[in-house]
């Protein structure tokens, strides 16, 4: 039998709560990829799964395991460390090729959603 | 001591890295992650063009990040209820320039690496050498109240942590 069935009802109550709440908040990361439109909207759905989804779920590991082994595991913290060093970095990069690739085919009016006259980059056009 | 041990907060932190990952404290570990402390500095000092960050005000880091962890929660609620609950050609994603006083690289990447994590604004690049940075906001209702938020609960608080004194130079 896995221990999960005998955890005790003060760990197995905020364990789930953070796994259910993880799991909610990542799958509606996931619709944001589905239901936006275009690549600039589409980019901000990401950041809620990696700050809270995946806080959530490594917060329900802590509770878990420690109860488990009866000791204090925490080195859960430096995943959601080093995922938020790393996340932003790549995110960055995305933004930055998308927008050049749009200057490049001339497509200002995508980045700009055709309603604004300030291009962005504009004073990096050679 | 400066020479082998160019930063003490850089060495405790890997040295803390290396007890976490391998979760013990035992003398063998102990000794290990010491000399890992000592020696990923020194062996990766060529690749910090920049030299080591020096935290000036650790206190306003904690306040800063603290307040950041807060915020990241509030978007997080504004951003899923924005794609649940509302049509996406109703969403008024735009870019925003915001006029940047800080200088520091390191405060510059702590500043990067808050804005990215929090849901809803996304980081684009440094325009006129540094001076002003563009950012894309999710769904933008008023762009001069997101200015003034970047400016005083982000920049004004790392410039306090990085560069104290250019700060009192501006505001006497």
């Amino acid at each position: 039998m896995s221990f999960a069935a005998s955890l005790p009802w003060w760990a197995a109550l905020p364990a789930a709560t953070f796994l259910v709440l993880g799991g909610l908040i990542t799958l509606i990361g996931a619709i944001g990829l589905l239901r936006l439109k275009d690549f600039y909207q589409r980019i901000h759905g990401p950041a809620i799964t990696i700050t809270l989804g995946a806080g959530c779920i490594l917060i329900a590991s802590m509770i878990y395991f420690t109860t488990q082994q009866s000791r204090p595991v925490i080195h859960e913290l430096l995943i959601s460390a080093f995922v938020l060093m790393s996340a932003p970095v790549v995110a960055m990069l995305i933004m930055r090729s998308a927008v050049y690739r749009d200057l490049r085919a001339g497509r200002a009016s995508a980045i700009t959603g055709g309603s604004n006259s300030q291009v962005p980059g504009n004073d990096k056009q050679p | 001591m400066k020479r082998w041990l160019p930063s003490l907060p850089l060495s405790f932190a890997l040295l803390a890295t290396w007890l976490l990952l391998n979760q013990s404290i035992a003398p063998a570990h102990l000794l290990l992650g010491s000399v890992l402390a000592v020696a990923a500095p020194l062996l990766a000092r060529p690749l910090q063009p920049h030299g080591h960050a020096r935290i000036r005000r650790p206190l306003a880091l904690f306040r800063l990040l603290w307040m950041s962890a807060i915020e990241i929660v509030r978007s997080c609620v504004n951003v899923s209820s924005i794609i649940l609950f509302r049509k996406a050609e109703g969403v008024n994603s735009q870019f925003i320039r915001v006029p940047l006083d800080l200088r520091s690289p390191h405060g510059l990447a702590l500043l990067s690496c808050l804005i990215n994590s929090t849901p809803g604004t996304v980081w684009v690049e440094l325009l006129s050498d540094g001076k002003e940075l563009l950012l894309h906001v999710f769904d933008l209702h008023d762009e001069q109240w997101w200015i003034d938020t970047i400016k005083t609960r982000y920049e004004q608080p790392i410039r306090e942590v990085f560069e104290p004194d250019t700060l009192q130079g501006e505001n006497p």
